[in-house]
C-alpha cells in the first residue's frame, strides 16, 4: 500500500509542478486572445524559429505554431474543423481540392504589398489559377539521386535508365503512387496526371517489371539511408536530396529531361481562420524578400520570391539542384488533384506493385 | 559449484539484454553530441545541440507539456482500468467477460489513424473545443486497456480465501479492497501505469487529430519534423530526457522500497485478517 | 453488488464513449462506398482482390512472429530478474527505453544496421563479413521484437514474482530436477502472466505500419500499411474502415479460440 501511494502523491506533485511550469512558460509565449494570436498550420522546422520572433516584435501578434506531417492529414483536420488555423501551408494538389471542398478564404490582393516580389513563372499556376487562394512559399522538383561512387552521371539521365538490368537491387524509390506511377508514365512519353485507363494498365505493367531493381520503397527515411551509402539511387524530392547531400558529398541530383514533377507549398487562409487580419500580416511579412531570404537559407528549400533569391549567398542561387534551369523547369508537371475513382486507381496499382 | 555457474550464465544473458535494449539509446545520445548533421558519421565533439534546445522556446514548452499530459492522462487511466478490471472480474459469467474483454481490446488491435479518426469525428460532433482537453480523454481512452490488461492476471492469481476470510471477519467492501486486494495487485497496477505512461509518450497520430488551440506533444512534433531532417537538436532533447526519467525512477525506486520492517508488519496485518 | 457498480460505472461510461461510439462510427463508414452511398463494395473488394487476402496472412504471420521471438527472449529475461537483488529497479530499468520516441530509435537502428554500421562492424570483427542486413524480415523482426520486449517482459516479471517459493521447494524435496520444476510447477502457474503479454504485443503488431517501412523498406505489406494508406493516401475512408473491422474482428476471433478455457480451479 505504501508504494501506491508513494507513487500516486508523486505523480499528483510532479504534475503540479509540470503544470506550474507549463503556464509559466505560456505566458511568455502569449496563448489567449484571439485576435491577437495568430494560428499557423505548417510542416515542421518549415520555418527560422527567428522569423517567428521577429514577426512578434514588428507586428504585436503572437504566434501560435503548429506541426502536420502531410498534407492528407492536414486536409482533415481543418475539414473536420474544431480548430481554427489562420495559415495553413499545403502542396499544390492539395490546395487545388481544398478550392474544390470550399476551405480555403479567397485573398484580396489588393491588401497584398509586394507580391511583384514572385517570380511571375510561380504564379497563375493550374492547381489555383490568378491566385486566388494562395501565394508561393518554397517550391522544388522530383529527380533521381546518385552516388558517384557507384554509378557514373551519363548512367541515370533518363527514368527509362532506372529499368536498367545492372541496377539490380539498387534503387530507393519514395513512398507514393503519385510519384511512381508518375515516372512511370513519363518515361513512356506520357503526362503525370495521365487517367486514360489504359495508359495506366500499360504503366502498370512497364513498373512490374522495376521490381527486380527496386531495393525498398521508403518515406522521409530515404535521407538517412542515401547519407549513410546504403544505396546506389533513390528516387525523391529537391528538398531531401539537399539535405542527403549536406551529409554525403558523393550524391548528386538530376532531373530527367522527358519531364518530372514539380511541387509547390503555398500559403492559404483556411475557411476556419478567425484572426483575417493577422493572417495577412503574416502574408505580407512573408513576402518580405528579406524575410524570405532568411527563411530560404534556413529551412535549404527553393524560394519562389525572385527578390529574395538574390539576396542568397551566390552559391546557393547557383545552386542546380534547387534553382534549375528555365528550360528544365518548362518540361515539369505540377500534380493535379485527381477525382477520389482515380486516385484509388492510382494507389490500387501502386498497392500491387509493392505486394509483388 | 553448479549453482554458481548457473549464476554467471544467468547474469550474462541479463547483460546481453539490457545491451541490447539500451544500444539504440546509446546510439542516439552519443550522436546527439556530432557537429555534423547526421547519424552516420561522427565529425567531432560539440554541445551545440544541447544550446539550441535553450533557443528553442517553443521546443522546451512542448516537452513540459508532453510530460504533464504523460504523467496525468496515465494516472486517470489506471484508476479507471484498474476498476474496470475489478469489475471484470466480479463478473461471473465466462461469457460475458469474454466479450467485456474483446470490447476492451478493440482499442489496443486498431491503428492510431482510425481511433485518432474517429475520435476527432466524435469530439467535433460533440462540439468539445480541440485542445488539452480532447487530447487528455483521448489519452486516457487509449490507455485504459492496457491498464485492465495489466492488472487482470493479477486479480485471477488472487487467492480468494482470503477475501472469503475477510468477509467472514465482517470487513466491508472497502475495508477488503483497501487491506486485501489493492496490496496484492499492487504490482499489476503499477506495470498498468509504466505501460500507460509510455503509451501516451509515443502517442503520433491520435494526438494529432484530436489537438487543437496550440496544443502539442513532442511526438508530433518530431514526425512533423521528419520530411526536412530530423535535427540532432531532437537527439539531445530525448538524451536530456533520458536522464531526466532515469533520476525519476531511481528515485521512486528507493523512495518506495518497504523496509524490511514495514514488510514484516504489513504480513502481520495479514495474518491478523485472515485470522 | 453495489460496489461492483462502483467500481464499473467510470469503466463503462469509457466502453459506451470511447469504444462502442467509435466502432459504431468504423462499422458504419465501412458499408460508405467511394461515391457516399451505402454499399457492401468495400466488404466484397476486400474478399475478392488476392492482396487483400495475402495482407491479412502477413499481418497475423509477421504478428504471430514478432510474438513469438518476444516471448523467447522475454521468458528467461523475466525469470532471471526475479532471481537479482533490485529486481524492482532493473524492471523499471526495462521499461525507461520505450520512453524515447520510436521514430528516433528506429532511425538509430537504421544507423546501427547500415552497411559501415557497428552491427556489420561487429559481423566483420567475428570473422563473418559484412551483409545486407536492412530490408530484410529478420531485421524487420527484430526491431520490432524489440520495441515489444518491455511489454513482455513486464507482465511475465509480475507472474514470476508472485510465485510462492514453497512450492517449486516442495517440488525439489520430491525430487523433481530443475527442469521438471520449472516444466510442472512454474511455467503453469505463469500462464496467465504469459498470456497478459502475448495479447499487449501480438494485438498491436497486426497493425504494424510504420516498422514495415522504415526497417522492412515496405518489402511486407500489412493490414496495418492498408488501412494507413485508405486514410491517409487514398482518403477512401469506407475501405480503410472495412479493413479496421477485420482486423477487429481477426483479433476477436483470436481471443476465442486462444482464450480462457474451461480449467478446474487450482
Amino acid at each position: 500500500m505504501k508504494k501506491l501511494n508513494v507513487m500516486f502523491f508523486g505523480i499528483i506533485l510532479i504534475c503540479l509542478a509540470l503544470f506550474t511550469a507549463e503556464y509559466e512558460l505560456n505566458k511568455d509565449s502569449g496563448g489567449g486572445k484571439s485576435d491577437k494570436v495568430v494560428n499557423i498550420f505548417n510542416w515542421g522546422d518549415y520555418i527560422d524559429p527567428k522569423l517567428i520572433t521577429k514577426f512578434e516584435k514588428q507586428t504585436g501578434y503572437k504566434i501560435s505554431y503548429e506541426t502536420f506531417d502531410s498534407n492528407e492529414a492536414m486536409y482533415t483536420k481543418i475539414k473536420q474543423g474544431g480548430t481554427s488555423y489562420d495559415i495553413a501551408i499545403p502542396s499544390d494538389y492539395m490546395i487545388q481540392k481544398m478550392i474544390q471542398n470550399h476551405l480555403l478564404l479567397r485573398i484580396d490582393h489588393k491588401k497584398l504589398k509586394g507580391l511583384s516580389n514572385i517570380d511571375s513563372k510561380f504564379l497563375n499556376l493550374s492547381f489555383d489559377p490568378e491566385n486566388k487562394y494562395s501565394l508561393p512559399y518554397f517550391w522544388g522538383t522530383l529527380g533521381i539521386i546518385y552516388n558517384d561512387k557507384y554509378v557514373k552521371a551519363s548512367e541515370v539521365k533518363h527514368w527509362n535508365d532506372l529499368w536498367n538490368p545492372q541496377f539490380k537491387n539498387s534503387i530507393m524509390l519514395i513512398d507514393g503512387a503519385r510519384e511512381v506511377m508518375g515516372l512511370t508514365l513519363n518515361s513512356q512519353g506520357k503526362s503525370v496526371n495521365d487517367t486514360n485507363a489504359n495508359d495506366l494498365e500499360a504503366a502498370y505493367r512497364k513498373l512490374k517489371k522495376l521490381s527486380p531493381n527496386v531495393k525498398a520503397i521508403l518515406a522521409d527515411e530515404i535521407k538517412v539511408y542515401m547519407a549513410q551509402n546504403e544505396s546506389p539511387i533513390a528516387v525523391s524530392y529537391s528538398g531531401e536530396a539537399m539535405e542527403m547531400m549536406d551529409d554525403n558529398k558523393h550524391l548528386h541530383y538530376t532531373i530527367p529531361s522527358e519531364g518530372s514533377n514539380i511541387w509547390f507549398d503555398n500559403m492559404v487562409i483556411p475557411k476556419t481562420a478567425k484572426n483575417i487580419k493577422g493572417a495577412y500580416a503574416f502574408l505580407n511579412f512573408m513576402l518580405n524578400p528579406k524575410n524570405a531570404a532568411q527563411n530560404a537559407e534556413y529551412v535549404a528549400y527553393a524560394t519562389p520570391n525572385g527578390a529574395a533569391k538574390k539576396l542568397l549567398p551566390k552559391s546557393m542561387q547557383r545552386d542546380k539542384v534547387m534553382y534549375p534551369s528555365n528550360k528544365t523547369i518548362a518540361h515539369l508537371e505540377v500534380y493535379d488533384a485527381l477525382s477520389q475513382k482515380n486516385l484509388s486507381k492510382y494507389n490500387d496499382l501502386f498497392l500491387q506493385f509493392k505486394m509483388h | 559449484m553448479n549453482n554458481k555457474k548457473g549464476h554467471i550464465g544467468r547474469n550474462i544473458y541479463l547483460v546481453f539484454v539490457f545491451l541490447v535494449l539500451y544500444l539504440p539509446i546509446f546510439y542516439l545520445i552519443f550522436y546527439s553530441f556530432n557537429s555534423s548533421g547526421g547519424m552516420n558519421h561522427f565529425s567531432h565533439f560539440t554541445w551545440n545541440n544541447y544550446k539550441e534546445i535553450w533557443a528553442d522556446q517553443r521546443l522546451i514548452l512542448i516537452t513540459v507539456q508532453t510530460f504533464f499530459l504523460a504523467f496525468l492522462s496515465s494516472l486517470l487511466a489506471t484508476i479507471i482500468g484498474t476498476s474496470g478490471a475489478l469489475g471484470i472480474y466480479s463478473v461471473k459469467n465466462r461469457q460475458i467477460r469474454t466479450l467485456i474483454l474483446g470490447l476492451n481490446n478493440i482499442l489496443l488491435v486498431s491503428p492510431d489513424v482510425i481511433i485518432g479518426s474517429s475520435f476527432l469525428i466524435f469530439f467535433t460532433v460533440l462540439g468539445i473545443n480541440l485542445g488539452f482537453t480532447s487530447v487528455l480523454l483521448s489519452h486516457i481512452a487509449f490507455s485504459i486497456p492496457i491498464v485492465v490488461l495489466m492488472v487482470l492476471p493479477k486479480l485471477q492469481e488472487m487467492n480468494s480465501s482470503f477475501i472469503n476470510a475477510a468477509q467472514d471477519l465482517g470487513a466491508n467492501q472497502w475495508e477488503i479492497l483497501k487491506g486485501v486486494i489493492l496490496p496484492t495487485i499492487t504490482p499489476g497496477i503499477i506495470a498498468g501505469y509504466f505501460m500507460a505512461f509510455t503509451y501516451s509518450l509515443d502517442d503520433f497520430a491520435v494526438t494529432f487529430f484530436v489537438t487543437g488551440n496550440g496544443f502539442e506533444t513532442l511526438s508530433v512534433e518530431i514526425y512533423s519534423r521528419a520530411r526536412q531532417g530530423i535535427s540532432l537538436e531532437i537527439n539531445a532533447l530525448s538524451a536530456l530526457m533520458f536522464l531526466f526519467s532515469l533520476v525519476l525512477v531511481i528515485g521512486y525506486y528507493f523512495i518506495s522500497r518497504d523496509s524490511p520492517k514495514t514488510n514484516r508488519r504489513e504480513k502481520k496485518m495479514h495474518q491478523d485478517l485472515i485470522r | 453488488m453495489k460496489t461492483r457498480g462502483l467500481y464499473f460505472s467510470s469503466y463503462v461510461l469509457w466502453l459506451i464513449f470511447f469504444v462502442l461510439a467509435p466502432v459504431a462510427l468504423i462499422l458504419y463508414q465501412s458499408f460508405i462506398g467511394i461515391n457516399g452511398h451505402f454499399t457492401i463494395d468495400n466488404y466484397e473488394n476486400f474478399f475478392k482482390v488476392s492482396a487483400y487476402l495475402q495482407m491479412t496472412f502477413n499481418s497475423v504471420l509477421y504478428a504471430a512472429l514478432i510474438t513469438l521471438i518476444t516471448l523467447l527472449v522475454s521468458y528467461p529475461t523475466a525469470y532471471f530478474l526475479t532471481k537479482t537483488k533490485y529486481k524492482q529497479l532493473w524492471l523499471m530499468l526495462v521499461i525507461l527505453p520505450t520512453w524515447i520516441n520510436i521514430l528516433l530509435k528506429a532511425y538509430a537502428f537504421i544507423g546501427i544496421f547500415s552497411q559501415s554500421g557497428p552491427a556489420n562492424n561487429f559481423l566483420e570483427w567475428i570473422g563473418l563479413g559484412s551483409h545486407q542486413l536492412l530490408f530484410t524480415n529478420a531485421s524487420f523482426m527484430l526491431v520490432a521484437a524489440y520495441i515489444q520486449l518491455p511489454f513482455m517482459i513486464l507482465p511475465i516479471f509480475n507472474a514470476i514474482d508472485d510465485l510462492d517459493e514453497s512450492l517449486i521447494n516442495v517440488s525439489h524435496d520430491l525430487g523433481a530436477n530443475g527442469f521438471q520444476t520449472f516444466w510442472n510447477v512454474t511455467f503453469p502457474l505463469t500462464l496467465n502472466g504469459i498470456k497478459s503479454g502475448v495479447q499487449v504485443v501480438f494485438i498491436p503488431s497486426l497493425s504494424l505500419f510504420m516498422l514495415t517501412r522504415l526497417i522492412g523498406g515496405n518489402k511486407v505489406i500489412t493490414l496495418g500499411t492498408a488501412i494507413e494508406e485508405n486514410f491517409l493516401v487514398t482518403q477512401d475512408w469506407g475501405m480503410g474502415s472495412t479493413i479496421g473491422v477485420i482486423l477487429i474482428v481477426t483479433m476477436i476471433l483470436i481471443m476465442f479460440l486462444t482464450g480462457e478455457k474451461k480449467r478446474r480451479r487450482r
